[in-house]
């Protein structure tokens, strides 16, 4: 810390006017071969996704006789129409869609009312929400597969949806998140409605609900990606029915015997499609959304 | 600037105040009503399962059959710990965080400091760094298996290409680590760099035109200013990295199961295997219970070394 203002000090008094000049172009210089170098490395990051994708493209026989020239033998959709055929992706990928919207819906709306509770309201007990929610941010969930399997099992929750759901509504790392939002709210604006007379339901849901749209989406996004990537909790919890999710229904290819590449990888395409176009549109939120999660 | 001053420090007290003053009855009862749905899930769904590791890791219960099993005490944890593979599997855990940490660390930093150079094109180096991050891991390792595969695969050609010997990427311990960093190092890095990048906006502009002026060049910026300035996101970078690296499971039970030979089976697989193929309910329970405590002990003695250390320097900032 004090590195740091021992460099902001000498600002006032150091007047050196004569070498701003060359390094002004020097620094052009310097930027001018970051782009270059960050554009290298972004382009070689995508190499596996154009990878993927040209491959899927292409007709088996040509890809173990040519692999590294991906424009010999022609160009088909066939591995497409294969995947779709063989594999109930369409199943998958609902199951994906119910699970995901299920937890959105239910994350947003318990993980905003505690939320609200905590920024606004004193009641007996509020300290130790507060206490919880801080050791529950702590808490890694993903060691706890064991005991979790354990309970669902005694609760009859395995091979339902809910067994996908619950966990991911039990997150601390939300009710922040909403706090916070809520927090920024200027206070005369509450007190105002409740002279008027507006129960504390009517100020979360019709006033505090609608400015915090930006915590809604945040909360929503990062929850439906978490909720569609996860892998082992659903591979424990969907093992007893055909009903699966998107990554456990891949996963299946994975030690395949059978290697057919194109069609491998027309699934892999299938499989990250979505998610790309869900990224597309909403990428400035998502950014944002893991910044403040991050930072906090 | 001067408004906003003002209003802050009125602003901060008031709803203490006006939330004890008026009507305290519907505030509890509001506050009551409106966390308890919350509370209800947390506690049967993630502080439950806790309390439930806790009790089964003093049973012999196996998780074929519903019940507990017989009391055994602590037998479990002593075979545990008496288990060298227990131990080989954390040992892997906490070699690939060794090894991944600082890669994805100072990568990240190094390309958010990049990029924050870089006027144009924003959107399109997110869309290259951050959406692995998004994909499904076991898409990602469909992918990678692919270009790992001997003859044809992408990363077979290119070690060649270069002259480099090509590993036995699937098939060998020290082959099977660079497939399982090379990918976790494509799917995850973009994470770190959107922190970084977020905390790199963050730092004020005229910070770097006094700089400037004063004849620094972007080297010493970067060196003399730029990094200072991240040490807390640095320090949060780490604790995050390392926490998310000791709980690697996906990448290395999609890519490698594991092996060969169980050489790279990491300690979530460890606790899997026990739980769920050798049906050991009690025993996997234990040894559960054995890593989380290394896992909380790390988160906080990280809270609260950052505690202390925040303490001290927040007056001085502020000032």
């Amino acid at each position: 810390m004090s590195s740091i203002t021992s460099i902001i000090r000498p600002r006032p008094g150091g007047t050196r006017g004569s070498s701003a000049a060359p390094t002004v172009n020097g620094a052009q210089l310097f930027n001018r071969l970051c782009a270059v170098c960050l554009t290298l490395f972004a382009l070689i990051w995508l190499v596996p996704f154009a990878w993927a994708l040209i491959t899927s493209l292409r007709p088996d026989g040509s890809i173990t006789a040519k692999p590294t020239s991906p424009f010999a033998g022609g160009w088909s959709l066939h591995a497409y129409a294969y995947a779709w055929d063989t594999y109930p992706i369409g199943s998958w990928y609902l199951n994906s869609l119910v699970i995901g919207v299920l937890a959105v819906v239910f994350t947003v709306a318990f993980c905003s009312m505690a939320g609200f509770a905590l920024a606004f309201l004193r009641f007996p007990g509020r300290n130790a929400v507060l206490a919880l929610v801080t050791a529950g941010l702590m808490l890694p969930t993903e060691a706890l597969i064991l005991p979790q399997f354990i309970e669902y099992r005694s609760l009859h929750l395995l091979g339902t949806y809910w067994a996908l759901v619950l966990p991911s509504v039990a997150a601390p790392v939300s009710v922040f998140i909403f706090q916070a939002f809520f927090k920024g709210i200027p206070v005369p604006l509450i007190e105002a409605a409740r002279i008027d007379g507006a129960s504390w339901w009517r100020v979360y849901w019709t006033i505090c609900m609608p400015i915090c749209r930006p915590a809604v989406s945040t909360v929503s996004i990062l929850t439906f990606i978490n909720s569609w990537n996860a892998f082992l909790w659903p591979l424990l919890v969907l093992n007893q029915t055909t009903s699966q999710t998107i990554p456990v229904g891949l996963a299946s290819l994975v030690n395949n015997s059978n290697i057919q590449y194109a069609e491998v990888m027309a699934s892999s395409v299938l499989g990250f499609l979505p998610l790309i176009a869900v990224f597309l549109v909403f990428q400035r939120r998502i950014v944002q959304g893991v910044a403040t999660t991050g930072i906090k | 600037m001067t408004t906003v001053a003002s209003t802050r420090p009125a602003r901060r007290p008031a709803p203490v105040r006006t939330a004890r003053g008026r009507s305290p009855r519907s505030d509890r009862r509001a506050g009551l009503l409106l966390s308890t749905p919350f509370l209800v899930v947390y506690l049967l769904f993630l502080a439950g399962p806790l309390l439930m590791g806790i009790v089964l890791s003093f049973f012999n219960t196996t998780t074929v059959k519903d019940g507990l099993g017989d009391w055994v005490g602590v037998s479990n944890y002593t075979k545990v710990l008496r288990d060298p593979l227990f131990w080989d599997a954390m040992w892997h855990s906490v070699l690939f965080t060794l090894i991944t940490t600082p890669l994805l660390v100072v990568l990240a930093l190094l390309f958010a400091i990049l990029a924050s150079r870089v006027r144009r094109g924003r959107v399109f180096y997110r869309l290259a760094f951050f959406a692995p991050y998004v994909v499904p891991s076991s898409v990602v390792a469909l992918i990678f298996l692919w270009m790992y595969t001997p003859e044809v695969g992408l990363f077979p050609k290119l070690f060649g290409a270069v002259g480099l010997p090509v590993p036995d990427f699937i098939g060998s311990t020290s082959g099977g680590w660079t497939a399982v960093i090379l990918m976790t190092l494509w799917w995850t890095f973009g994470f770190n760099f959107v922190l970084y990048t977020a905390a790199i906006q963050d730092v004020p502009p005229d910070v770097y035109e006094a700089a400037a002026i004063d004849g620094a060049s972007p080297w010493q910026q970067i060196r003399l200013i730029t990094v200072p300035l991240l040490r807390p996101t640095t320090g949060l970078v780490l604790i995050l990295q390392i926490l998310a690296s000791l709980k690697v499971f996906d990448q290395i039970y999609l890519l490698l199961g594991g092996g060969p030979a169980q050489s790279t089976r990491p300690v979530i697989e460890y606790i899997y295997d026990t739980g769920f193929t050798s049906y050991r309910g009690g025993y996997g329970a234990a040894a559960t219970m054995v890593y989380f405590v290394i896992i909380v002990a790390i988160s906080t003695a990280w809270y609260a070394l950052r505690r202390r250390s925040a303490t001290p320097a927040a007056p001085r900032t502020a000032a």
